[in-house]
């Protein structure tokens, strides 16, 4: 049998899917055993027991300082970064993009200069913004925003382009206007290719985030991460990475969840 | 006093001409099939009357009145493919007919139960009040087409063009629609424009067919000269005058010269 015939049953699935996760864990286990056996005090590969107790220490000691939870404080603070960030991306991506899909005159305009926008590097901006914005919040929500709105006006006013003709000319044979059918026609046919666009950049808008916060910061995910990291605290890293790891994770299947739900009759289509 | 004048029409892209000289003239409530070999400009020649795009030379009149220049509601349209909304659902794709002439496209309130209320009683007629709930995806092509024709007729339009509406429906399902709009047409006196590649469709539901053909050939560039109407026939009692006068035994032959994709 050929190797594009062969499908494997539920169980094997599960199984073959889980496989590259356990390699990983293995190697791991192993490399920091045998780190460990050599040097008990190592902290380059903590053992998962080690990662264990750190990640509860984390999630439920208080800082003595403070008394807060410094986990979930940075927590708050990078997600709410990162919700305005792609929040104002995703509104601008979306009203310039339909406008630049739609409307000839729009289009001339801006075509070419979004296109130019997009290959500037949002990282070589971010000495502007801080010079301009101050280091706060205002910078980094800036520089995620203008990470990815490009991409979002690029991709959306691509798919306004890709709506077929006859359906813009049959809405007008049932008179409507120009903001009748972008508003009632190509909007809510976007709105399920925004989500994508959303889920395919906030790998990007992560990093934005994560940079600024290394940058200049006094809270936040990224914050934490390069801080401790003065202190060879391997655990807390790993820690941490594998938190925006799951919460990346979630936020990308629960956008995929939401776009099933609110615009089922798009699933028939794709 | 006809309805729809259509004078010395030119139409070319760029350097190639697609039509000329066509001249027409249609009366309110005629049913006008258009035939012709493919890339002979007959879904130009709809565009044209769509007002979706504008000859190079010519006017089209509609009521003694030239064309604006946009799609209105005057001139209802029906496609192969990609006429009703996918994002709407069956019933919803009917009321668009009233709401999208709102200014945001939508309805409230009360004008839209009421809007609503004649969309089911429309999908009723039709046969589609079953499914009034779905997304069009999930209606087999017959359906659809039934439901792009009442849509287009929820606005109520003085003319429906019709581009190769039942081309992708099995014959059987062909037939069915061919008797769901000669009877939409009874009630609604309509003026009707079908381009179509199906010859015994076009002297079926027509009163009168056009055939659109090239009356110059070069055969070294088939795309030097653009086509015209060279028949016209009448075609009420299935064109019966015509096929005893000039044919004894079939359908006319619409091609003066070969082509092998005849109709």
């Amino acid at each position: 049998m050929r190797w594009i015939n062969r499908h494997p049953g539920a169980a094997g699935r599960l199984m073959l899917a889980a496989l590259p996760f356990l390699l990983v864990a293995l190697v791991y286990s192993a490399a920091s055993a045998a780190r460990l056996a050599e040097n008990p005090q190592d902290r380059i590969l903590p053992s998962f027991a080690t990662l264990g107790d750190t990640a509860l220490r984390l999630l439920t000691e208080e800082d003595r300082r403070s008394g807060e939870i410094l986990f979930w404080g940075d927590t708050a603070s990078s997600l709410s970064l990162l919700a305005s960030g792609v929040g104002i991306a995703a509104l601008l991506g979306l009203c310039v993009g339909l406008a630049i899909g739609l409307v000839p005159m729009v289009r001339s305009t801006f075509q070419g200069f979004v296109a130019v926008l997009s290959m500037i590097p949002p990282l070589a901006l971010l000495p502007i913004l801080f010079i301009s914005l101050g280091v706060g919040d205002a910078a980094k929500i800036a520089l995620i925003a203008i990470g990815i709105t490009p991409f979002l006006i690029r991709d959306l006013s691509a798919r306004t382009l890709e709506l077929p003709q006859e359906q813009l000319v049959k809405a007008q044979t049932l008179g409507a206007s120009t903001l009748a059918i972008a508003v009632s026609v190509a909007l809510p046919q976007i709105m399920p290719r925004l989500i994508s666009a959303v889920r395919l950049s906030l790998g990007p808008a992560w990093l934005f985030l994560i940079a600024a916060e290394a940058v200049a910061s006094e809270s936040g995910l990224g914050y934490r991460i390069f801080l401790v990291r003065r202190f060879l605290a391997m655990d807390v890293i790993l820690t941490y990475v594998a938190w925006i790891t799951l919460l990346a994770f979630l936020i990308d299947w629960g956008l995929a969840r939401l776009s099933r739900w609110a615009y089922p009759w798009a699933e028939a289509r794709a | 006093m006809s309805l729809v004048e259509v004078r010395d029409i030119f139409q070319s892209y760029g350097q190639r001409p697609i039509l000329e000289r066509v001249n027409l003239s249609v009366a309110e409530g005629e049913f006008v099939s258009i035939v012709g070999a493919s890339g002979c400009g007959k879904s130009t020649f709809l565009r044209l009357l769509l007002d979706q795009e504008r000859p190079t030379r010519g006017e089209i009149t509609v009521d003694g009145e030239p064309l604006k220049g946009e799609p209105d509601r005057t001139r209802g349209i029906v496609f192969q493919r990609y006429s009703v909304f996918p994002h709407l659902t069956v019933r919803d794709n009917i009321v668009a007919a009233e709401a999208l002439s709102r200014p945001l496209g939508r309805l409230f309130g009360g004008v839209k139960r009421a809007a609503c209320a004649r969309a089911e009683a429309a999908l009723e007629r039709i046969g589609l009040a079953h499914v009034a709930q779905q997304y069009p995806s999930a209606l087999s092509g017959g359906m659809q087409q039934r439901l792009a024709i009442a849509q287009a007729l929820a606005a109520k339009p003085r003319i429906l063009l019709l581009d190769e509406p039942f081309g992708a429906l099995d014959p059987g399902t062909r037939e069915q629609m061919h008797r769901f709009l000669l009877d939409l047409r009874a009630e609604t006196k309509m003026t009707v424009f079908m381009v179509t590649h199906d010859l015994p469709e076009a002297f079926k539901l027509g009163d009168r067919v056009v055939v659109f053909d090239k009356t110059r050939w070069d055969p070294h560039d088939p795309a030097a000269y653009g086509a015209t109407i060279t028949y016209d026939f009448d075609a009420r009692n299935g064109g019966i005058p015509y096929q005893l006068n000039e044919d004894q035994d079939g359908l006319p032959d619409p091609a003066p010269h070969p082509v092998a994709e005849a109709g």
